[in-house]
């Protein structure tokens, strides 16, 4: 892999997000808006509760994981968009770009914006509403590596989905984090849930993650076997989905898919 | 054979087409074409809508895989070494324009590093005087004239100093003035510089001033080939225009020999 292609992808980003606000807004804009709505929340179950529970640090902590891993999908979903909305394909493909370069051009794009979400979030989470996310501790570190692993293979996943089904399946791609959400625990228990969506929920490594948040959170013991299983699936979950868009590219350079890719052509 | 087509055969084959081939199911796009372009030599591909010039471009360029058949450019296989190949090419075409929300000086720096130019800001610098872009360098591609998107592919084109240029009908959106001044930057470049140009159009009073050499294709097989101020008088037509008609209007069974 060579250095400059990629940075041609990383300044492309750039040049988008630096001459429009609107691309910059969304970055912290809705997150933000996500931690005020639950931090109230929290603020609000912790006076009624009689428990003794702390909301805060456990469904506050949740939705900030889970935002964190929804900006990193985004990011490499959105930096691949760009490319379709400006019927780009042609130029770049066309190029000595490998795919390789473009997908790590897209990645390190994704780590700088949801690297800005999750200081905004971080800061809002504590100052506010007294979310004390570093007594997390160590851990936060692989919880973060997962999400972040998973959230790239997630957004390579919606990229792949996007360049076979064509520009209109974007429509698909938005709400893939909600709808993986049920499955992964975010603000409840594995046990909750039916055995088959129990049997789903082990698929995907943020379930690993909040599973051990919430026990770390409730001062119950936690299951470094079941993190390293989790961080073990989005490793194997990244190198799947970068071999599907591979795959997808492949019989877009064979089919002729790729060279006539526009919205009025496919999809 | 006379000492020009001798000297033009002495310089080094900048693309290389062999029994290239390209079907869609029972459809045959491309049709065992084989054809060269050497270095300091524009070559026109010709042919009717559907002929499968964009389809034999595409595959040169990377984008679409050929049934069978091979592609070498500047010696280098396009199938096994396609970012090797690539690098020594670059395009213009009127339908792939470049991102409108970015200026022209951003695109050409994104382009130039994706190609891997060397010193680019010295190369960015040189192309924005070349094509007679610096006042527009600030300009977001997407509110520029067609003339002047034009320019801008043709400097985008030229960042790598490719060995190969292909240009996809460049001067179709131009109109006559800014179109003479295109042909006259793209003649000069393969004059004075180290390339080979494979041209598509539709304006035969174009072709006949550019190329030095032309192919008619037509149903994605190669009909004729020649030299464009002689083929329509050796081939019993007033001009080059009528010769393509007739070409065009032809039964693939009765057509002459290559």
């Amino acid at each position: 892999m060579r250095l400059k292609p990629i940075a041609g992808i990383v300044l492309r980003q750039f040049y988008l997000m630096r001459g429009s606000p609107v691309r910059v807004l969304p970055m912290f804009a809705w997150v933000a808006i996500d931690i005020i709505v639950w931090g109230f929340m929290t603020r609000y179950l912790n006076s009624v509760s009689s428990g003794g529970i702390n909301f805060v640090a456990s469904l506050l902590g949740a939705v900030l994981l889970w935002d964190f891993f929804t900006r990193i999908m985004q990011g490499v979903t959105v930096g691949f968009l760009e490319d379709v909305w400006s019927r780009n394909f042609l130029n770049l493909f066309a190029t000595p770009l490998a795919i390789s370069e473009y997908l790590t051009g897209l990645v390190a794009t994704s780590i700088a914006t949801s690297l800005i979400g999750l200081v905004v979030m971080l800061v809002l989470a504590t100052t506010v509403f007294g979310l004390s996310f570093f007594a997390l501790g160590v851990m936060l570190i692989p919880f973060l590596l997962v999400l972040f692993l998973f959230g790239i293979a997630l957004g390579i996943l919606a990229s792949a989905m996007v360049l076979r089904l064509g520009p209109a399946s974007e429509w698909m791609v938005w709400p893939l984090p909600a709808l993986l959400s049920p499955f992964a625990g975010v603000f409840y228990p594995l046990t909750t849930l039916p055995a088959w969506m129990q049997a789903v929920a082990h698929l995907l490594p943020p379930s690993y993650v909040f599973q051990d948040m919430r026990a770390i959170v409730t001062g119950q013991p936690y299951q470094l076997q079941g993190l390293w299983w989790g961080l073990a699936l989005a490793v194997l979950e990244l190198l799947l989905c970068a071999q599907l868009f591979v795959r997808v590219h492949r019989y877009a350079v064979r089919t002729g898919l790729l060279a006539r890719y526009t919205a009025e052509s496919i999809g | 054979m006379n000492d020009d087509a001798a000297n033009e055969r002495a310089r080094p084959v900048v693309l290389a087409v062999e029994e290239l081939c390209k079907s869609y199911g029972e459809l045959r796009a491309v049709d065992h074409v084989s054809f060269s372009v050497h270095n300091r030599e524009v070559v026109g591909l010709l042919g009717p809508n559907g002929a499968g010039k964009t389809t034999t471009i595409n595959m040169v360029l990377g984008v679409l895989a050929p049934s069978s058949g091979g592609i070498r450019i500047a010696g280098v296989d396009l199938a096994r070494e396609r970012s090797r190949a690539l690098a020594r090419t670059n395009f213009a075409a009127v339908y792939a324009t470049l991102p409108g929300n970015l200026t022209v000086a951003q695109n050409l720096r994104i382009f130039g590093l994706i190609y891997g130019v060397r010193a680019l800001g010295r190369r960015v610098e040189t192309l924005l005087h070349e094509f007679d872009l610096e006042g527009l360098r600030n300009t977001k591609c997407g509110v520029l004239s067609s003339g002047e998107q034009t320019r801008v592919a043709l400097a985008k084109a030229m960042l790598n100093e490719p060995q190969l240029l292909l240009l996809d009908e460049p001067t179709a959106s131009l109109d006559p003035s800014a179109a003479q001044l295109a042909r006259a930057r793209i003649r000069e470049l393969a004059t004075r510089g180290d390339c080979g140009i494979l041209w598509t159009s539709h304006n035969m009073y174009e072709v006949q001033e550019v190329c030095d050499r032309v192919l008619f294709l037509s149903r994605g097989r190669i009909l004729l080939a020649g030299d464009p101020k002689s083929l329509p008088r050796e081939h019993g037509a007033g001009t080059l225009e009528e010769l393509f008609i007739n070409l065009a209007r032809e039964p693939l069974s009765e057509a002459p020999a290559r």
